[in-house]
């Protein structure tokens, strides 16, 4: 399938020139294209923020919500119809910010998803404040004297409360970062993707040279299966590694676990009501 | 299927994620959890997505009294939530009202793609007694979603105000739903015109929720010169202390529909000569609701807000002080 399936036409797209996400729209519109996976069969959910807008600019299924719910939305339709691929959007802010408390209990509950992070360290949509992952010391719109809480590791975190899949990626690097993209769509489970990303207009520091700095890419030999391994790698500083960070195939899914779909694989808007199962219920009651 | 949320924001917004996708989604709160659901109640609003929450109510604020119960969430149901949408409350009288309403609720959110908010308190949930069986011969499951055929647009201006609702991968078409104004296609858009074209389009729903009232329950004479209004789960109580009545002269109305108001339960209340309202507040927020969409003021109002209900010999005793 080619890309340009997912091409809206005559919009007029609000990122500013040489922003990151036009590289990460490119490598999901691609990744989704290598994988056969058509607009009709996909929906993309975002939240807000300048990552957010991609729904607005792909043709496919979307469902563009609140700040920060993202994961709420995704986990939700996918359960209810997990014949759907579900891949989330969202930034910084919108996920480990606003939607910190989701984020947690999403990798928790383990949802057939993707999550594509599009991780600026700022917020771009509102003009440059310190978002979760802005480092320490960035001087920012708001913080001017730099930036003083800890930052937010998705890495670790994620790592440590069990997730099956995380990978980082680089905005900039569009070929590698759809590869890394596809597979994560093809791991059953929670997976995500956290992308470096540039912005130009108020990250002044983690720049495209800077990512390629203080990055570099694992090699065929990294084992990915091996935890404790992967948490001591999301733990470090700069270099910053690229890659599957960590990937565990055997956890369940929230569809599997929650029972619905294992008898019969029909979508919950296909289904009739059974009153004989609702009878049952009163029974149960008197 | 049930899940139990990390919180209430998230519990909201995962039912309109599973309403987008054709379930029939339903969230179960109280006050607090209630109002950490306003933003996404107001999302149902803007999507159009049929979500039915049902809120237990105790007395307020905050935790106030967390095992008692109380009538005072009635006006944070109707406004809660920014901006202007349509919505409808339903309010059970007993235990089979509340089986029926919630059967209701779903109907009308799918019908009108609004949300629906059901009203109980921690009384009505914690009370058990015997009822007639439940006939489930007389459930009918209408569903309203529809194929999408290429080019399909989730927000069709139409003249009921309601779009034919469809869902991903039902038919050929795309659908993209939106939390910003949108066009009929769901992309967020800032034009002017289309921002009143879609309010208003929104708003037009009520004309047809107008035209599907619930009735009230009716006690009393045709030339009623009083008029007894409660409402939720006091009906039991009010209807014991009715009967221990000797006048004539009054009836007796208790709303299942709080919200909106219908045509018949305004010409009932037109009719009186005075209104009484009883309900488990401080500020007798329906007497309100009344007053201003009936411009019709409230006598009397019977008001209990000390974390029990109401019983039978408090309504006797304060009907008869106004009755004289």
């Amino acid at each position: 399938m080619d890309s340009s399936v997912f091409d809206l036409h005559d919009i007029d797209i609000q990122w500013c020139p040489g922003c990151g996400d036009f590289g990460i729209m490119k490598s999901l519109k691609e990744a989704l294209a290598d994988l056969d996976i058509s607009p009709e069969q996909v929906v993309i959910v975002t939240g807000i923020g300048q990552a957010a807008k991609i729904a607005q600019f792909m043709k496919a299924n979307f469902f563009n919500g609140l700040h920060g719910r993202t994961l709420s939305y995704a986990t939700a339709i996918k359960v209810s119809n997990p014949s759907l691929h579900v891949v989330a959007v969202s930034g910084d802010g919108d996920l480990y910010g606003e939607g910190g408390n989701h984020f947690i209990h999403t990798i928790r509950r383990n949802p057939d998803i993707t999550v594509i992070a599009c991780d600026n360290m700022i917020y771009g949509l509102t003009k440059g404040q310190a978002s979760p992952t802005s480092p320490l010391g960035l001087k920012t719109t708001l913080q001017f004297d730099g930036v003083v809480n800890e930052p937010f590791n998705p890495l670790s975190v994620s790592i440590a409360q069990k997730i099956g899949f995380v990978a980082r990626a680089f905005a900039g690097d569009t070929d590698k970062t759809r590869e890394i993209i596809k597979r994560a769509i093809l791991h059953k489970g929670f997976s995500l993707v956290d992308i470096f990303q540039p912005c130009v207009s108020f990250n002044k520091v983690n720049t495209y040279d800077w990512f390629r700095n203080n990055t570099f890419y694992l090699d065929e030999e990294y084992k990915s299966n091996d935890r404790n391994q992967a948490f001591d790698l999301a733990m470090k500083d700069a270099p910053y590694p690229l890659g599957v960070i960590y990937e565990e195939k055997s956890r369940p899914t929230f569809e599997d676990n929650i029972g619905v779909f294992r008898n019969d694989s029909r979508p919950l808007f296909r289904r009739e009501l059974d009153v004989r199962k609702l009878e049952e219920l009163l029974e149960l009651k008197k | 299927m049930a899940e139990q949320a990390e919180d209430e924001i998230s519990a909201i917004n995962m039912a309109v994620g599973a309403a987008y996708a054709g379930a029939r989604a339903m969230v179960t709160t109280s006050g607090g959890g209630f109002a950490l659901m306003g933003e996404g109640l107001s999302l149902a609003g803007v999507m159009e997505m049929p979500v039915v929450v049902h809120l237990g109510q105790r007395p307020g604020p905050a935790t106030g009294m967390a095992t008692r119960t109380e009538q005072a969430d009635l006006e944070l149901a109707l406004y809660s939530g920014h901006g202007e949408f349509p919505r409808i409350i339903l309010a059970p009288a007993t235990l089979d009202d509340g089986f029926w309403l919630t059967w209701k609720a779903f109907d009308l959110a799918e019908k009108f793609q609004a949300p629906v908010i059901i009203l109980t308190d921690q009384y009505f949930l914690n009370t058990t007694y015997n009822t007639r069986p439940i006939d489930t011969g007389k459930i009918r499951n209408d569903r309203y979603l529809v194929e999408s055929k290429t080019g399909y647009r989730r927000y069709l201006d139409t003249e009921s105000g309601v779009s034919p609702q469809s869902v991903p991968s039902y038919g050929d078409g795309l659908v993209g739903v939106d939390s910003h104004e949108h066009d009929e296609w769901g992309h967020a858009q800032e034009d002017f015109d289309l921002r009143v074209r879609m309010v208003d389009k929104r708003l037009r729903k009520m004309e047809g929720i107008a035209k599907e009232p619930i009735s009230p329950l009716f006690s009393g004479p045709d030339d009623f010169g009083k008029i007894v209004v409660s409402w939720g789960s006091t009906y039991p109580m009010v209807m014991e202390a009715a009967g221990f009545l000797e006048t004539s002269d009054i009836a007796f109305m208790h709303l299942r529909e709080v919200w909106p108001l219908s045509d018949h339960v305004k010409n009932l209340l037109l009719r009186a000569k005075e209104v009484i309202v009883i309900e488990g507040n401080a500020t007798g927020q329906l007497g309100s609701i009344i007053r201003r969409e009936t411009g019709i003021g409230v006598k009397h109002e019977i008001l209990n807000y000390n974390g029990l209900q109401f019983s039978c010999e408090v309504i006797l005793r304060e009907l008869r002080k106004i009755l004289g």
